[in-house]
């Protein structure tokens, strides 16, 4: 039989030798192997004075978006929680009053927002599910507490602030914008060959 | 000398001697984690002070602030007893090294070893053999499984390690022929060193200080992965850090031994010929004898992370059927080789 590797090794069983039952030469050569190492470049990151360099399309912590007007862009529709694999998303939905209409774009939202960031895998399937381009992952790191609780992510943390908006160009390139108009691609559809790409994409 | 001024220089000789020992077992427990970390492609501790040299501060602070737990069904005074004990018999042993040549100051002799016994190497073997009361007492008196085998493995390996340590020194006190530390150490000047006289004698023994100062790959009595730490597992705080801090000063007296027995003590060859002064020579002397020592602590670390551990049958079959009859071999053919010119004429007759 090929072997798939030339990895290997054949066992044997065979007496050892008189300088094979000394030891002393192995136990020699395994401490150049274990001295060589010495000497070699080591690999660690001191962290909080150097950071990894994250990949351009990194998937962060989330961000509810508001819209140009700086009405927050979500309508509780349940869709992100929905698409879930993990469970991590819970809303509760209100009905728009009248007066608020600068406050939320449509006349449903959500009063109640929560992403449990120990649950989330940081898929990125409720960004894919929204319909109303709301909620985004970012480049940015959740961050680390000392109580589960504080995982818990309300609006107070997830909705991004009239004054500073959360820019999302960094993951948000044109080829990826055009990707996500072909929900046929989403990873959660199965593809099929034979249904023809809406190229202009609206739906 | 006057008596008063031998008395408070050799105070004062003690005290430097016990300052360094702690120090360099204090330090040994940095390189170890150094080592360790390099060893392994890691950088090891980096963060208290720069390269992380206080380290070994913040893990004596840690050590004195834990919680001091002595189990309730365990014997008081042996639970405290064994740690004392341990600390004590490595700290003593320290008396007999010959740190270097005597310095003269005013036409008086400054001896850098704290007493010449003109049975240094046997009272560095009685106080060495104390040594594993200290684990003995404290695995017994935890009162618990783990803790009793682990005092159990450490007073086997010892007492089965020591015979072929004695053994393979008895070759050494035949070619010397003294059993004071101080002549050893002088005898070997130059290139005179004893390892190229008794090179096994000298393997032997660099295998049995492993055992005896229950380093890998002889650490079977605090094995972690089989006894939960063996003889200090129920140890906590300053006591657990005592057995700990013994095992680092038996390390540095375990190397400073070797170095004197074997590799010259405090002698480096061609010195001489570049100094003259004797005061400068013997703390150049001190020098040497760091620089040997600390190569021999590195050494014991570097086989710590190579070899895996004994098997506990395995440890006992080097000790009782290689090693000894190795050493006894040794011993015979040292006093063949002595006794050559008799042996010679005793066939020719």
């Amino acid at each position: 039989m090929q072997a798939l590797t030339n990895r290997s090794k054949v066992v044997s069983k065979k007496e050892m030798t008189f300088m094979e039952r000394m030891y002393l030469p192995a136990i020699f050569g395994g401490m150049m192997i274990t001295f060589s190492h010495f000497f070699r470049r080591k690999p660690t990151i001191k962290y909080p004075e150097q950071k990894r360099e994250f990949s351009g399309i990194y998937r962060g912590q989330h961000v509810l978006k508001r819209d140009e007007k700086g009405a927050e862009r979500c309508t509780a529709c349940g869709l992100c929680a929905v698409a879930c694999p993990a469970e991590a998303i819970t809303m509760v939905s209100a009905e728009r009053k009248p007066g608020e209409e600068n406050l939320y774009r449509e006349e449903k939202y959500a009063a109640k927002y929560e992403i449990n960031m120990l649950r989330c895998i940081f898929c990125g399937d409720c960004e894919e599910a929204c319909p109303k381009e709301a909620i985004f992952l970012t480049d940015r790191q959740v961050s680390v507490y000392g109580q589960r609780k504080s995982f818990i992510y309300g609006k107070d943390v997830l909705v991004e602030s009239k004054d500073s908006p959360i820019d999302l160009a960094k993951r948000q390139t044109p080829s990826v914008k055009e990707f996500k108009l072909h929900k046929e691609f989403g990873h959660n559809q199965t593809y099929d060959k034979n249904k023809k790409v809406n190229a202009g994409g609206h739906h | 000398m006057v008596f008063s001024t031998y008395i408070i220089y050799k105070a004062i000789l003690v005290l430097a001697v016990f300052a360094i020992t702690l120090l360099v077992a204090t330090y040994s427990t940095y390189a170890e984690r150094k080592i360790a970390a390099f060893l392994q492609d890691r950088i090891g501790p980096d963060r208290a002070g720069p390269f992380g040299i206080l380290q070994p501060l913040a893990d004596a602070v840690k050590m004195f602030m834990k919680e001091e737990m002595i189990p309730s069904v365990s014997n008081k005074w042996l639970f405290i007893l064994g740690p004392s004990l341990a600390m004590l018999t490595a700290c003593l042993t320290g008396v007999v090294i010959p740190w270097g040549k005597s310095l003269f100051i005013d036409g008086q002799e400054f001896s850098l070893q704290i007493t010449d016994l003109n049975i240094g190497v046997l009272y560095l073997f009685s106080v060495v053999s104390m040594g594993v009361y200290g684990i003995m007492i404290g695995g017994w008196a935890s009162n618990n499984k783990y803790s009793l085998l682990g005092g159990i493995r450490a007073s086997s390996q010892m007492i089965s390690y020591e015979v072929a340590m004695g053994l393979s020194i008895i070759a050494l006190v035949m070619t010397t022929g003294t059993l004071s530390m101080k002549e050893i150490a002088a005898q070997q000047h130059g290139w005179h060193w004893n390892v190229l006289i008794q090179p096994l004698g000298c393997l032997i023994f660099i295998i049995c200080a492993f055992a005896e100062t229950n380093r890998a790959p002889f650490d079977l009595p605090e094995c972690e992965t089989e006894l939960v730490g063996g003889y200090h597992t129920e140890y906590s705080s300053m006591k657990l850090g005592f057995f700990l801090f013994a095992e680092y000063i038996n390390m540095f007296i375990s190397s400073a031994v070797i170095s004197t027995f074997y590799f010259g003590g405090y002698n480096m060859p061609f010195v001489g010929r570049w100094i003259h002064d004797p005061n400068m020579l013997a703390i150049l002397g001190v020098v040497f004898l760091f620089v040997k020592i600390s190569f021999f602590i590195f050494f014991f670390m570097w086989v710590r992370w190579t070899l895996p551990r004994f098997r506990y049958d395995q440890l006992m079959n080097l000790g009782w059927k290689i090693l000894i009859p190795l050493s006894i071999l040794n011993i015979v053919i040292t006093g063949a080789w002595m006794m050559r010119g008799e042996i010679i004429q005793l066939f020719t007759k």
